[in-house]
């Protein structure tokens, strides 16, 4: 795989490879200084935007570097964007620098060879990627990411519920179908392939399965109908109990923050550790509502920024995803105040000075700290979504 | 032609070389009006047509297509939800498009002319700016069980202190989709028929009937109708194709599993999976042919009604009975229709400057303004780059429309509709068959990434709608008043600008209104050709409403539905204010 890219990239613009080398930094910064760099993120959180806004201040500052936020509803945007680019012929010169991706959107556009590098694994700050402790750096979804992308953060799944109206929220899946059974119409999930709901899949299926080690293989190597088969046992029993039954879907994870402020359900769960507690913070949640994990851990993953292979400003884009990586940024992202999205960096092995930085974040009431988070399980390999979304279509999606 | 006629002074070298028999003649640009617009509206549909067409046979290199074949259909019809989001969008389509129709008309029959219309007349402009998905957006915060309805009746009423689980928004049946589409559509079509209006000499018909004693409704229905319909036909198409293809309202009223198929062709072009941009090119070449079958469907229906109506017409009723019930029915579906944007609109405006705001409160709990604070650096450079594009998008849109009619007037350029029909072909090609397409055209000229490809693009959807606005009112105007003019000696320019263009003034600027609203509103064109470099209001509004924070969705819809508000407004205040002195212009 990495020889293709090699050989892939090797045929494609021979510059646009060799140059510019992360192996020598200062020729990068040197070639950073004046460029704009394109970032695609996602535009939906004003906090993350804001935290965007001030990397881009940063990087102004530190090495003249003028970052762009490029706001989109949803990554694959970018992806296609891409894909359109190398349909037109554009080798070089391509709208996109820097890309905030992870999971099945790295996985393709890594299979498709639309991703410039590696590189990530040879930027300064890379020493101080927790690459034991967080073996989802090197791994997005189990494919091995091959220095092609550079962690930024990582998240995890926890509920959220509303301590006026539901006291004992269920601190598993066996213990949500019971919650649900007993409060009908309290909870709902979005329809796959919103990634909120098909990670909702993935976490009752790593839950349920006898054993879990063929979902971390190729799906297409693993019987699918035998390993799945109590998952789709739990949703048959889980659904007739849903919100509206089932028969209306919540359409993304936002929407289930604002149905449960609307009283329309009284649990539901969320991508960022801190969703909850930020949104009371800001008004969009009362004061009740308190986040928590499920007791045998939650599924979590690592967020990354890539290169696209045909990117104009590629030294800028390394220089920012460097920044993006060093103590001072992983710990203002890592402030719930900011934005409360965990850092991928050995905080334990940063020097005091530095350490103190994170020592100082105040978790205040209803946010997560690292400590409160229990373990994350690691994210199944990316082929059983497609199998996973296939098969909750056919049986949930075809309509009444 | 006499000098002393011409419209501006000769400057000295131009007046000597009259003087001397020799006249400048300008090159005659006009006869290519037509092919040059039909080039530049219908280049790049069909240029992305076929760049949608190839990955749904199979063919798209880049993701490793290489050969021909039928299997993203197969893959389609064996897509599990594949007849229950056929259904929704067959259902959502004709219901809204029947109703909508029928509304407007009986709108227009019952309180035309009436003191009451000026009131209907006087909210078409906000009602017609407020963006699709806004509406969608206010709309669902108004009925859903959680909604402001239910908030103001509990828990005093209902006893609910939690909101009820009921099935309301996001029917199977994509009901609540055609209602909410009914809300946007009923204001267009009446606009449409207002601008028909004049051109059908509706008044004096009107009048006729009830000399002969029909009742109001009956006798406009009997007597205008006829006349008006046929200039509103196109309007009441892209109405049929617009709402069966519309994803920005679907998403918010529409059912969710499966979701009707201009949504879910979107989510598989969304797709982590690469290989699914096969399946949703052969779904856009599907929606393409469903719209087709639509309007076929629709002329058949036109044809049957024609006959009925004739029997009917000559039948002789007077329905002066019905008249009471119909003028009521129809008070009712304008207060309804208007009164749900508004209370919308009212809602989001609400929720923009809200704190905590949970079910049963029917306010807030407290205000901030932190959402307008934290919009506002934005919002300025985004208003902005929408006006800057909306206007040139316009401009353009007016000039080729303009040399379009103009062309056909003066060159009798045959039956102008053959071919001029084309022309609506941006409105008929669902969005999601031929953009994606367009990108790789634009891309491999070069020409993306900035404001004025972003400009250009919009013209390709704006000019449909600047075209369909004004040709009727533009070819039903009385040719006489031309004759006169060209009897006192004014040649065809001076005809156009000093007799046609100011008569039809009212229409002109209502077409641009509507194109301005129509740019405005552009989420994907901008998107893909301003390669995400272009932030427009609506692009913002996309992007932040993606993070699910209403107070932001408020922001930014109040603020998209005031820009496209400007162009309506300025529409109606120019003609007012230009002919102050002249009733019959006013219109």
């Amino acid at each position: 795989m990495r020889l293709a890219v090699l050989a892939a990239a090797a045929t494609l613009a021979a510059p646009a490879f060799a140059s510019p080398d992360p192996a020598d930094w200062p020729a990068v910064l040197a070639e950073a200084r004046g460029q704009t760099v394109y970032w695609h993120a996602w535009g939906g959180s004003p906090e993350v935007n804001d935290y965007i806004a001030w990397v881009g201040r940063e990087m102004a500052a530190r090495h003249g570097v003028r970052v762009e936020h490029v706001k989109v509803a949803d990554i694959s945007e970018t992806v296609s964007r891409v894909l359109a680019e190398k349909g037109a012929g554009r080798e070089t010169g391509g709208a996109v620098d820097l890309m905030w991706i992870n999971g099945e959107n790295f996985a393709a556009m890594k299979r498709n060879d639309l991703l410039f590098g590696p590189w990530a694994e040879a930027t300064p700050n890379w020493a101080l990627v927790d690459v034991e402790g967080v073996p989802g750096v090197r791994f997005d979804f189990t494919v091995p990411t091959e220095g092609l992308e550079s962690p930024w953060g990582k998240a995890q799944i926890v509920f959220f519920h509303d301590a006026a109206r539901m006291p004992e929220p269920p601190r598993s899946m066996i213990a949500l179908l019971a919650t649900a059974e007993a409060n009908p119409g309290r909870f709902a999930y979005p329809a796959p392939p919103d990634f909120t709901g098909t990670t909702f899949l993935k976490q009752a299926l790593l839950e349920l399965v006898e054993d879990a080690a063929p979902l971390f293989g190729p799906a297409e190597e693993a019987d699918f109908a035998g390993t799945t088969a109590p998952l789709w046992a739990f949703l048959d029993a889980l659904h007739p109990h849903l919100w509206r039954r089932g028969a209306a879907w919540p359409a993304s994870g936002p929407q289930l923050r604002s149905m449960m402020a609307d009283g329309e359900i009284d649990l539901a769960f969320s991508f960022n550790p801190n969703e909850a507690a930020l949104a009371i913070a800001t008004g969009l949640l009362p004061d009740t509502v308190r986040a928590y994990v499920f007791d045998g851990g939650s599924i979590g993953n690592v967020h990354f920024v890539a290169i696209p292979f045909n990117a104009s400003a590629k030294a800028g884009a390394m220089a920012t995803a460097d920044f993006l990586l060093s103590p001072e940024a992983q710990a203002r992202k890592a402030d719930p105040a900011v934005w409360g999205d965990g850092p991928v960096i050995a905080v334990d092995a940063l020097p005091p000075e530095d350490r103190a930085l994170f020592d100082a974040i105040d978790f205040g009431v209803g946010a997560l700290g690292p400590a409160d988070l229990g373990p994350a399980l690691p994210e199944p390999h990316p082929s059983w979504v497609r199998l996973l979304e296939a098969e909750w279509a056919r049986r949930y999606g075809a309509g009444r | 032609m006499g000098a002393p006629l011409r419209g501006r002074p000769l400057s000295a070298p131009r007046a000597q070389a009259a003087r001397l028999g020799w006249r400048p003649r300008p090159p005659r640009l006009l006869p290519w009006a037509p092919a040059l617009t039909l080039g530049v509206l219908i280049g790049p549909v069909l240029a992305g047509l076929a760049g949608a067409a190839a990955p749904a046979f199979g063919w798209f290199p880049p993701l490793g297509g290489d050969t021909v074949t039928l299997a993203p259909f197969r893959a389609l019809l064996a897509w599990p939800g594949f007849a229950a989001s056929l259904r929704a969008t067959l259902v959502s389509a004709a219901l809204s498009t029947a109703l909508s129709l029928a509304l407007a008309l009986l709108i227009v029959a019952a309180w035309g002319g009436t003191r009451g219309f000026r009131l209907i007349e006087r909210a078409l402009s906000p009602l017609l700016s407020t963006p699709h998905a806004a509406a969608a957006f206010g709309l669902a915060f108004l009925i859903a069980p959680s909604g402001w309805a239910a908030r103001a009746l509990s828990p005093w009423a209902t006893g609910w202190t939690t909101a009820p689980d009921v099935l309301l928004i996001g029917d199977p049946w994509a009901l609540s989709l055609a209602a909410g589409l009914v809300t946007k559509e009923v204001p267009f079509l009446l606009l449409m028929i207002l601008a028909a209006l004049p051109q059908a000499d509706a008044a004096r018909g009107a009048l006729l009937a009830r000399a002969l004693g029909y009742g109001r409704v009956w006798g406009w229905l009997k007597v205008v109708l006829p006349r008006v319909y046929p200039q509103i036909r196109l309007p009441v198409y892209a109405v049929l194709a617009y709402s069966a293809s519309t994803v920005d309202m679907a998403v918010i009223l529409g059912p969710t599993a499966p979701p009707p198929l201009a949504v879910q062709i979107t989510l598989w072009t969304r797709d982590p999976d690469l290989s699914m941009r096969f399946v949703a090119a052969a779904g856009a070449m599907l929606l393409l042919a469903v719209t087709l079958g639509l309007l076929g469907a629709w002329r058949l229906g036109e044809l049957a009604a024609a006959r009925l109506g004739r029997a009917w017409v000559e039948g002789g009723g007077r329905g002066r009975r019905a008249d009471g019930a119909l003028r009521a029915a129809a008070g009712a579906a304008a207060a309804l229709t208007s009164g749900a944007v508004f209370a919308g609109l009212a809602g989001l405006a609400v929720w923009s400057v809200a704190g905590l705001w949970t079910f049963p409160d029917f306010w807030p709990r407290s205000f901030r303004l932190d959402a307008w604070a934290r919009a506002a650096p934005g919002l300025g450079a985004a208003a902005g780059e929408t006006a800057l594009i909306g206007v040139v998008a316009v401009l353009v849109a007016l000039a080729l429309t303009l040399g379009c009619l103009e062309a056909e007037h003066r060159h009798q350029l045959g039956r102008p509709r053959r071919s001029l029909w084309l022309l609506y072909l941006p409105l008929v090609v669902p969005n999601v068959a031929f953009l994606t397409g367009l990108q790789t055209l634009a891309l491999a000229a070069g020409l993306d990434g900035g404001r004025w490809a972003v400009a250009a693009a919009h013209v390709v959807f704006v000019t449909p709608y600047v075209f369909l606005s004004l040709a009727d009112p533009w070819r039903a105007w009385d040719a006489r008043a031309g004759l006169a003019a060209a009897a006192l000696g004014a040649g065809p320019d001076r005809v156009l600008w000093a007799v046609r263009l100011p008569m039809l003034l009212r229409p002109v600027l209502t077409a641009a209104a509507v194109g301005f609203a129509v740019s405005v509103g552009q989420y994907l064109p901008t998107l893909l050709i301003g390669a995400g470099r272009v932030a427009t209001l609506t692009t913002e509004a996309v992007t932040l409403a993606s993070g699910g924070d209403r107070r932001l969705i408020g922001v930014y819809a109040l603020t998209q539905a005031a820009a496209a508000c400007v162009g309506f407004a300025l529409a109606l205040a120019i003609p007012a204010v230009a002919f102050r002195d002249r009733r019959g212009l006013r219109g």
